[in-house]
């Protein structure tokens, strides 16, 4: 008698659950891409596509939303794995946004480019006429995500409607849409921030050196510590120290909190998260403090 | 580690949040500045206690009512298991919602309120769940702090609930006394019910065997998208040629023989392919890439099977709705596009039988149509032919979906019960 009961990991599961979301998409639709930042979640995404094609290459376009506040150690991983793929990058700048006048800059101390992406993104969209776009949300990370679909409907205006979402069943999903319309796909909806590490762990993926602890110039403000940048303006009281950090989140250097770590390989930040009693966001993002509903208001305008 | 996907379903007043929000925070799966937002709402609403519902509620309307309007997904592990939660919310107007929910589910926990016994909802939700064959199914009877534990009251819904669910055909059932707003059974055993000798309910969830739950037995294999390397900088693979997509039914092996649909034709699998190197099995829900001896035309929308055990080639479908649209009804004529595994097609809604009476599943064969969250048997006439299995048999080869060709809507999800 064979011995095997057909048991399969959770990362096993996710990954072939993760692979099957994009094959569909390839199959249907005309002309998708993958949001790609050089964040973790995009990191694990970019692998899975990999993956899911082997051994074609990735049958899309990559899209980097560039705020131009971003991490330099980020931009400079971001370039590299698109090069090592093969993998075309379509840098989508927020900074042509304002020089056109789509947008306009926000000013004052908490001056920050996250909210005006959003326009910066939909108009991307359109222009290369994209009808698909995967992003590295999780479910976990916030409550207005735990309730959105994988294959999640984005009108004429890229506004998400929580209220009319398509019922999504089995591993089924409606692919169809009118022209202008799109679909954000989310193949990470089911993971959690410890099976994107466990991953990173298993696979041996490369991550950005941010990610890992190191020495940095910081300032604390709000319970948060923020880095040195040019980008930030600091008041008289916002003293710069050193300290040893890493980050949990990549995001704007205007909005991304380190955490004090000194986690410096995989296996420690693992443990590090496992102990955590703080949510990665609620640690480290400065944009979804401004209230309960914050995310939720910015996924309807069209955020990620 | 495996992963356990459940559904739960109840209303607020059952104490459906409160045991979730327990399990999450006894797990901790809440995390310090979750657990403050909540502490911090509660007060602002003049709650007494923190309201542990609170962490479920995802949207500003929920917040506002109170209330649950959508599946919101929940995740948690102990060192056993990671879970799944799908959190559906319970009124008959959210039938959808748990439809959907349940889909997916290895697992459903009705919760009952120990001081009301089996209500209409407990009845609905118990025949949902069997509908959806959701493979297991625990009664938590809740609030047993309210009825001081009693056993004789637990014994009493025990049986009244044993003898409906022998009417639905209901799948392994396992029947739990629990207080959730005080933990009693929830993640340890409690001390409040000496008599009770089962499992606590996490205890249930860590390990409920679910791995025979898959249908091993009948190979099927749903053509997903064809990789043929264009760009092959590597000679060897200018002639790759592989079938991606993910096993929805039994083994399969290097060697085996294999029968495409719907040309019939029998060839060997040649290679089971993934991006780490080629494996020597694939089952459900494996994502892989198969590379076959023979040189047949194979697109998305096809089927690989066994040649002595293939699913129906059918055009003419029998099956059960759950209708989910608020704008339109679905009745005879109706025209919809229908989803099966990899295969669009469009169908035609030849015969409504009946519709069914979810609280009381009674069969009103009098009915013309059916509309939002309403459940009947219909025959269908599918333009081309779909590669079916009975939903009983294999909840991948025998779901699909139906989409409204002018809004572009899900409306309807489908579950085959015969295929001719």
């Amino acid at each position: 008698m064979l011995q095997c009961d057909y048991t399969t990991s959770q990362l096993d599961v996710l990954e072939a659950e993760a692979i099957h979301i994009m094959r569909e998409v390839a199959a249907e639709f005309e002309r998708p891409c993958l949001l790609f930042s050089g964040g973790k979640d995009s990191i694990v995404m970019l692998r899975i596509a990999e993956k899911a094609f082997w051994p074609a290459p990735i049958p899309f376009p990559l899209m980097h939303v560039d705020t131009g506040h971003n991490f330099p150690e980020v931009i400079e991983f971001r370039d590299r794995r698109a090069e090592e793929l093969g993998a075309r990058l379509v840098v989508a700048s927020v900074q042509d946004s304002i020089d056109a006048g789509r947008v306009a800059e926000e000013t004052g101390r908490r001056a920050s480019r996250n909210r005006l992406q959003t326009t910066t993104l939909l108009d991307a969209i359109e222009d290369n006429e994209y009808d698909a776009v995967f992003g590295g949300a999780r479910r976990d990370e916030e409550k207005a995500r735990a309730k959105e679909r994988v294959f999640s409907f984005r009108d004429e205006f890229g506004q998400w409607d929580p209220k009319s979402q398509r019922p999504e069943l089995w591993n089924l999903y409606n692919s169809k849409i009118r022209k202008g319309e799109h679909i954000r796909v989310f193949p990470l909806s089911n993971w959690t921030e410890l099976d994107i590490w466990d991953y990173i762990r298993r696979e041996g993926i490369e991550i950005p050196s941010i990610y890992y602890a190191h020495t940095r110039k910081v300032f604390e403000r709000d319970g948060m510590l923020l880095a040195d940048s040019e980008f930030i303006t600091r008041d008289e009281d916002e003293q710069l120290f050193e300290s040893v950090v890493r980050y949990r989140t990549v995001g704007d250097v205007t909005c991304t909190g380190a955490v004090q770590s000194t986690a410096a390989t995989v296996e420690e930040i693992i443990s590090e998260i496992a102990a955590t009693r703080i949510t990665e966001r609620g640690a480290t993002r400065a944009d979804d403090r401004a209230s309960e509903a914050s995310m939720e208001d910015r996924k309807k305008e069209g955020y990620f | 580690m495996d992963i356990l996907r459940f559904a739960t379903a109840g209303s607020v007043d059952d104490g459906k949040s409160t045991l979730i929000g327990r399990l999450l925070f006894d797990s901790k799966a809440i995390f310090e500045d979750q657990l403050e937002a909540v502490e911090r709402t509660s007060r602002d609403r003049g709650t007494e206690y923190t309201d542990l519902s609170l962490l479920t509620d995802g949207l500003r309307a929920e917040r506002e009512q109170g209330i649950t309007i959508d599946v919101a997904y929940r995740y948690f592990a102990t060192p056993k298991r990671k879970f799944i939660i799908a959190d559906t919310p319970g009124h008959i107007q959210y039938t959808r919602n748990m439809v959907t929910g349940a889909s997916t589910a290895d697992l459903a926990i009705v919760l009952i309120d120990a001081r009301k016994g089996v209500l209409e909802q407990s009845r609905r939700h118990a025949f949902l769940t069997t509908l959806l064959r959701v493979p297991h199914l625990v009664l938590a009877v809740n609030k047993m702090d309210l009825v001081d534990y009693s056993q004789e009251r637990f014994e009493e819904i025990r049986e009244e609930f044993t003898s409906f669910a022998a009417k639905l055909n209901a799948p392994d059932l396992t029947f739990i006394p629990i207080s959730a707003l005080h933990g009693d059974n929830v993640v340890s055993r409690s001390e409040s019910m000496p008599w009770y000798n089962g499992s606590s309910l996490l205890h249930h969830l860590e390990h409920v065997h679910i791995a025979s739950d898959r249908n091993l037995v009948d190979v099927r294999f749903p053509v997903q998208y064809v990789i043929r390397p264009q760009r092959a900088t590597d000679p060897a693979l200018h002639d790759y040629r592989g079938y991606a997509g993910q096993v929805a039914g039994g083994v399969l092996k290097p060697g085996d023989e294999v029968m495409h649909l719907p040309s019939g034709l029998i060839t060997r699998i040649a290679s089971i392919d993934t991006f780490d190197g080629p494996v020597d099995e694939a089952f459900a829900p494996m994502s892989v890439t198969l590379r076959l001896e023979d040189d047949i035309d194979i697109s998305r929308g096809d089927m690989i099977c066994r040649p002595n055990n293939q699913p129906h080639v059918a055009q003419e479908l029998e099956a059960m709705i759950c209708w989910m649209s608020d704008v339109t009804k679905l009745g005879p004529r109706t025209k919809l596009t229908i989803k099966h595994t990899t295969r669009t097609a469009r169908a035609l809604v030849r015969d409504l039988h009946y519709r069914l009476d979810v609280n009381t599943l009674h069969r009103d064969e009098s009915a013309q149509s059916l509309g939002l969250n309403e459940i009947g048997r219909v025959s269908l006439r599918i333009t081309q032919p779909l590669f079916v299995d009975d939903y009983a048999r294999n909840r991948l080869t025998g779901g699909f979906i139906l989409v409204d060709e002018s809004t572009s809507n899900t409306v309807g999800a489908g579950m085959i019960v015969e295929a001719k």
